[in-house]
């Protein structure tokens, strides 16, 4: 499983009227791997997430998930035909993203996220915002309320271990002691690692991450790298993540996606695209000319 | 220590003149507002002489009283109330402050309810030995009727607006349809009340899920107005299909509720012959009380269940963010429509209730006005705050009845006052006050739903209320 191919972005295109925020983007995301998705402002790294989560449907393009190893995606074109959002291929599954609602996408793809500005359900407690995550699963014991309103003990049995898994996750991301404020009570840091155990709750095998270290400070910054290495090694879920920080991304991830005002402009690993004059210049907003001048002082000081 | 607070003490005292100079501008800047709104409104009076002309009449007295009365009103809270004598008296911020002191509001909401019901059961009871008998009570326990029925029709718009943070303003057509289901079904098919209730509430839900349909797509505004628009369809589908609905005119004769089987009258298989009570009228009555009191349990308890199952608080969290609920999987259409179907199941059973008790039912009981009164109902009390619409169902409903009974105030007002006739100012005064006072209700603060230490109280600042 891990090492293996887990999704695989197509040609993706999204049009806004006459703004082409993506333009033909192709990646591919292993499993195992905490690939990074980086860009200047506005370079569409957002809607990417957007497509592949659901929010958006694509202009074109076609975004594939692996259920049960890469072997699925020999489905792809036979799916892809048929009309058909999800093909089971012997152990595995193959999922058509772009072709999902979203909340589709996290029930049966399980593709979770986050979102650049932070989402959380602030008028309720942060366990009750760990437990709405576990909603699907919940709502299915309660026999869709029906059972839950007569009481029965299969349900009370079910919600128990819901309330586990987030006292774990309570646990992981240091928040216990809290469990029982409101969530918009937290400071912001905390918010950022509530959100991303709620996401976690809903037991993605994808997890994309927006901007996930912005406004944090240095240590909790360090908190945040330490939480994602956890998630990548300890659970079944691999990790899609726009980050600015380059430190951040520097640190952690196994594989960099370089976009620019909506072209794939770099892909490789960190060492590579850190090195690569595409990445420096539109990172630093210069001409073609200049990047190799920019490149000779970069190295001069590494 | 000693001198440090000392220190603080002077400089609070020099800045009380400071305080009473700024609070005395201030006032008098309102009583020179209140003397520029006098001048048109009040100063002059029209007055028709005995020959029928009119003349002016001026009234600089009373003028000059009203611009006085409201610069020392304003000077007094001011500065007993005013920000800066808060900010004297308590130096923390006022948000911190309702942040951390959420426990008091936390008992009455775990024990305002039990209080309430235990109040509703001795009621009829208390009342009868108020009143010294049980006919003299009569007018109490039909007043008691009507509260229960808006504080049903209130905790089943809650969970829709309150909970679910939809804006419903046509929340009266779900009454409706369950008022002339059971007056249809009964009048034309016999059926009983009892079989009629439940088939009236599922009616009801299957028109909240077609309503809902079409309209979850909107938001905010345009949900509220196509709400509007279903509670005036309704009426006027009651109105125009006489066939059916027999118009205008209404459905009259529709068959009392028996008890179980046994009717209330003084035949020999009637109730009071069954129980060997001597016959009375009054014990339909009390026999209608205690069923809305039950039908209005019955809605409190499934609904505080449901905000405890994973559905109700899919519809908090739908309340809180849309957004954040359809990136956890939850299918947002499909948690409204629930929303719906319930807040309508409850509206229904309460129609049925409205239809058997009054024996006649028209298009007339169901106008937008009645929408308006549930909405109110709710808002007061705070959204999605169960005490809190049993306490402005019982302010809304029996407050204007109660002022039928300030006869005394004849004595001072003259023979001709009519203190009902004041019911709408005084009901605008009391929204106004209340809007400024506790614009999110009476009850605005949350109860979690569940807690893994301590159920701490959620202030209103943080709970959204919706958009959609
Ligand atoms: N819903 C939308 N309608 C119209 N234009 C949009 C929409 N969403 C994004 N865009 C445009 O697409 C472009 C890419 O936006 P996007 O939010 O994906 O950038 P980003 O890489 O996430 O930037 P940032 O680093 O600032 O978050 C921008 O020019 C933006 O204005
Ligand atoms: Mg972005």
């Amino acid at each position: 499983m891990r090492g293996e191919t887990l999704l695989r972005v197509e040609h993706l295109t999204m049009r806004f009227g006459g703004l082409v925020a993506v333009n033909d983007l192709s990646f591919t995301a292993k499993a195992g791997d905490i690939t990074a998705l980086i860009g200047p402002n506005g370079a569409g790294k957002t809607t990417v997430f957007n497509c592949i989560t659901g929010f958006y449907k694509p202009s074109e393009g076609r975004v594939a998930l692996a259920h049960g190893g890469e072997a699925a995606f020999a489905a792809i074109e036979e799916a892809t035909e048929k009309g058909a959002r999800t093909l089971s291929v012997g152990d595995g599954a193959i999922h058509l993203l772009e072709r999902m609602p979203d909340y589709i996408v996290t029930q049966h793809a399980r593709v979770a996220r986050t979102f650049q500005n932070i989402r959380l359900f602030s008028g309720m407690t942060v366990l009750e915002n760990l437990l709405v995550a576990q909603h699907n699963p919940l709502m299915l014991a309660s026999g869709y309320s029906v059972l839950g309103i007569l009481g029965l003990s299969s349900y009370t049995t079910r919600q128990r271990e819901a309330v586990e898994l987030a006292k774990a996750w309570l646990e992981r991301i240091g928040l216990t002691e809290r469990a029982d404020d409101p969530a918009g009570d937290l400071p912001y840091g905390a918010q950022r690692r509530l959100e991303i155990a709620r996401a976690m709750c809903t037991k993605p095998i994808l997890l994309c991450l927006d901007e996930p270290a912005a406004g944090l400070n240095p240590r909790e910054s360090l908190e945040l790298n330490t939480l994602l290495r956890d998630i990548r090694d300890r659970d079944e879920t691999s990790l899609l993540l726009i980050e600015h920080d380059m430190t951040v991304v520097m640190e952690i991830s196994d594989h960099v996606v370089v976009l620019d005002y909506g072209v794939k402009i770099a892909d490789g690993s960190p060492e590579q695209v850190k090195n690569d004059p595409k990445v420096i210049g539109a990172y630093l907003g210069v001409e073609d000319e200049e990047v190799a001048a920019v490149e000779a002082e970069v190295e001069g000081r590494a | 220590m000693a001198v440090l607070s000392q220190s603080t003490a002077a400089g609070a005292e020099a800045r009380v003149p400071d305080r009473f100079v700024s609070a005395s501008k201030d006032a008098g800047f309102a009583a020179l507002v209140t003397l520029g709104l006098c001048v048109p409104l009040v100063t002059l009076r029209t007055d028709s002489e005995e020959g029928g002309e009119l003349i002016l009449v001026p009234r600089l007295g009373l003028t000059a009283a009203l611009c006085l009365a409201i610069f020392f009103a304003r000077l007094g809270y001011l500065l007993l109330w005013g920000k800066e004598a808060r900010a004297a008296r308590q130096p923390t911020s006022r948000k911190e402050a309702i942040k951390t002191v959420a426990t008091p509001r936390h008992s009455l909401t775990t024990i305002g309810l039990p209080i309430a019901l235990g109040f509703a059961i001795a009621y009829p009871l208390l009342v009868t030995v108020i009143n010294g008998g049980l006919s003299e009570a009569r007018y109490w326990i039909d007043l008691g009727i009507l509260v229960l029925t808006y504080v049903m029709l209130g905790w089943g718009l809650n969970i829709v607006v309150g909970l679910a943070g939809l804006l419903d303003l046509g929340y009266v057509a779900f009454y409706a349809i369950g008022a002339y289901s059971y007056a249809i079904l009964s009048t034309t098919f016999h059926i009983s009340f009892w079989v009629c209730l439940p088939i009236a509430g599922m009616l009801a839900a299957t028109w909240g899920v077609l309503l809902g349909f079409p309209v979850l797509r909107l938001r905010g505004d345009y949900l509220a107005i196509v709400t509007l628009a279903f509670g005036e369809i309704i009426r006027l589908v009651l109105i125009n299909w006489v066939p059916v609905t027999n118009g205008g005119a209404g459905i009259a004769s529709i068959p009392r509720a028996s008890f179980f089987g046994l009717p209330f009258n003084d035949d020999d298989d009637g109730f009071a012959a069954f129980f060997h009570l001597e016959f009375s009228p009054m014990h339909r009555i009390v026999f209608l009380f205690y069923l809305i009191l039950a039908l209005a349990t019955l809605t409190s308890i499934v609904t505080t269940r449901l905000r405890r199952l994973p559905v109700g608080r899919a519809w908090e969290a739908l309340r809180e963010d849309e957004i954040a609920c359809r990136s956890l999987g939850i299918n947002t259409t499909t948690t409204k429509l629930s929303a719906f179907a319930t807040g309508a199941l409850f509206g229904g059973l309460a129609g049925s209730f409205f239809a058997v008790r009054q024996g006649f039912v028209s298009p007339e009981s169901f106008n937008f006005l009645e929408s308006a009164i549930i909405l109110a109902i709710v808002v007061l009390g705070g959204m999605g705050s169960q005490i809190g619409v049993v306490i402005a169902a019982a302010v809304m409903i029996a407050g204007p009845e109660m002022l039928r009974n300030l006869g005394f105030l004849k004595a001072i007002f003259g023979e001709n006052f009519d203190p009902s006739e004041y019911r709408l100012l005084i009901f605008g005064l009391a929204m106004v006050v209340m809007m400024i006072w506790r614009p999110r209700g009476l009850v605005s603060t949350r109860e979690p739903t569940v807690f893994l230490k301590e159920r701490k109280s959620i202030s209103s600042d943080l709970v959204k209320e919706g958009h959609g």
